[in-house]
């Protein structure tokens, strides 16, 4: 449907749009995202030719738009700007029906579609067409502004940050509206925002672009699962490792203390008053867990210049860390010792959870990045 | 006498005077306004070129009335053409300076939109940009219109006719009730041209704009 080969757009010697490729399936809702300056709207506006690129082609129906007429081909793509975007001297009705008027269609064809679109948002024709935009609440502007992009039935819609100024409940139900509609009525978005929720709400295919280059195309939930790089991963912050996916090594702490089974009581109680523990945690000499001795445990049972290895206890609970976060968390809940191992496959420790770290974890998972 | 023994005695004098008066008024900013519509929208297209004319316009504006009549008896004599040609250029420079801040003010967001869902340059001022200017426009109309009733009066100093032809008659025998005559009825038509433009303002905003600034 969108085909972009290797478009570059510079201004002065800043590099926009570094030799971007990548193509855009019909009806798909594809989000672009990333950190202002990153290229996304630049991208957004070459598809319908507001701005134009210095290198590379582009395709909208296997059509290279650079040979086409801008006018018609804008006509063609529906296009929808921040609440702004609406003519404050048209009436509702005017604003909705400018595209269709613009391409000739009849009076009677246009107002049986200008009564339709305000259907689909439960806005009956009797009561809003005759409004003008400053009599409208914000919510309703934008509607109107999704509407008159879709008035002419355009195969393609570009939304450019079109809800940015909306506050979070108009937000929330603009994007169920304009998710239901796309659906409905089988168009392909190209969205632009940099809200990530708003992006995982909405897409079918999320780029993420920083610097003029996509950094990675893919489904919010393949995002999600492998970000491809710090910078997506910091963008999708509280997303990460939603719910079932969190596992135990993501709630653990890895730089724990370990200690071989050779080592002396006595110096072990010394380590342990040292770095103010009550308990460490024991390996054998090939690396793999053996077990936990407490302070108390040498204490009733260890005599001066034995081993720890013959006091060692197995109380403390042990997970797995490709084990779910959640059954490890009822394990610490219940733990008489109040930790829980972590170990890897091959039975070598790999970290402790305890609750400051499952805290700690379920704080960055709650409220994004390093809230905590 | 009095004055009103005066206005009676003389009503046809004074009635055609201001008949005059108005017609100098009318066409002078009907000329300006022909002028500097066009090219207030010309210069809108061309940002770059805005500045020296804007500036060149305003240099007029600030020449005096009185010297600016002087250089046009010597091109043209005496009579209504050198006085209508005078007031057509002072009235050019408000209409002019108002049409391109009306249209250069407008929200960007506007004019993208507009781009964006494919109005050609011309659709996209008729339907668009000269609409939402259409108040600054006739804001402009309204200084200059003004402007010119009280500057008209200067143009019976070239035989141009006029209120002013009265107020000169009596400056120069004495006679202030030829003074009044001339100045009264000016100084009333420029409020109530003022309060009549300032009203059509009003009305002729799209219901859609009273409300926010464009």
């Amino acid at each position: 449907m969108i085909r972009f080969e290797s478009v570059t757009k510079k201004y002065g010697k800043k590099t926009i749009l570094n030799k971007l490729s990548f193509e855009i399936n019909q009806g798909d809702f594809v989000v672009l995202i990333g950190p202002s300056g990153c290229g996304k709207t630049t991208t957004l506006k070459s598809i319908n030719r507001l701005i134009e690129p210095d290198g590379g082609k582009i395709y909208v129906d296997g059509r290279d738009i650079m040979k086409e007429n801008p006018v018609e081909l804008r006509r063609k793509i529906g296009y929808v700007i921040q609440q702004i975007g609406l003519f404050p001297n048209m009436t509702v009705e005017q604003n909705i029906a400018v595209v269709p008027k613009l391409l000739k269609v009849p009076k009677e064809e246009w107002q049986q579609r200008v009564k339709d679109l305000l259907n689909l948002v439960a806005m009956p024709y009797e009561e809003n067409a005759h409004m003008y935009p400053s009599e409208l609440s914000g919510g309703q502007q934008q509607r109107i502004g999704v509407l008159r992009a879709l008035a002419a039935s355009p195969p393609i819609v570009l939304m450019d940050e079109p809800f940015g100024a909306l506050d979070p409940l108009t937000r929330d139900s603009l994007q169920e509206e304009v998710k239901k509609l796309q659906k409905k009525l089988k168009k392909t978005i190209v969205f632009v925002t940099h809200d990530m929720d708003e992006a995982l709400r909405m897409a079918d295919v999320v780029i993420f672009m920083d610097q003029g280059e996509i950094v990675q195309m893919a489904s919010p939930e393949e995002m999600l699962q492998n970000p491809a790089s710090p910078l997506v991963k910091s963008f999708l912050g509280k997303h990460l490792n939603n719910g079932a996916v969190l596992l135990a090594s993501d709630v653990m702490k890895s730089r724990v203390l370990k200690v071989h089974r050779e080592m002396q009581t006595l110096q072990s109680v010394e380590l342990m008053r040292n770095r103010d523990v009550n308990s460490l945690i024991v390996i054998n000499d090939d690396e793999t867990y053996a077990g936990t001795i407490s302070i108390e445990r040498i204490k009733s049972a260890g005599k001066a210049g034995t081993q720890i290895g013959g006091l060692l206890t197995m109380e403390a609970p042990v997970v797995q860390v490709s084990d779910p976060a959640q059954s490890a968390f009822e394990l610490l809940m219940e733990s008489p010792t109040g930790y829980v191992i972590v170990l890897h496959e091959d039975q070598t420790v790999a970290g402790l959870i305890t609750k400051t770290s499952m805290a700690k974890a379920m704080g960055e998972t709650l409220w994004g990045g390093d809230a905590v | 006498m009095s004055f009103t023994e005066f206005i009676q005695l003389n009503q046809r004098e004074i009635m055609s005077s201001l008949f005059q008066h108005l017609s100098l008024v009318f066409w002078a900013v009907a000329i300006g306004m022909v002028i500097a519509v066009p090219v207030g929208i010309i210069l809108s297209r061309h940002r770059k070129m805005a500045a020296p004319v804007l500036a060149f316009a305003g240099t007029i504006q600030t020449i005096p009335g009185l010297v600016m009549l002087g250089i046009a008896l010597i091109f043209w004599g005496i009579g209504t053409k050198p006085a209508l040609i005078v007031l057509s250029l002072y009235a050019i420079l408000p209409i002019l300076r108002n049409t391109y801040t009306g249209i250069t003010d407008i929200n960007p967001g506007y004019v993208e939109a507009a781009r964006g869902i494919g109005m050609t340059s011309m659709q996209r001022l008729l339907k668009v940009e000269l609409p939402i200017a259409t108040p600054t426009i006739i804001g402009g109309i309204r200084i200059s219109t003004v402007y010119i009733i009280s500057w008209a009066t200067l143009a019976g100093l070239i035989g141009a006719g006029g209120l002013g032809d009265l107020i000169w008659t009596g400056l120069s025998t004495y006679n202030t009730n030829y003074i009044l005559a001339g100045a009264v009825p000016s100084a009333i038509m420029a409020i109530l041209f003022n309060l009549l433009i300032g009203g059509l303002q009003r009305g002729i905003t799209p219901r859609g704009l009273r409300r926010v600034n464009p």
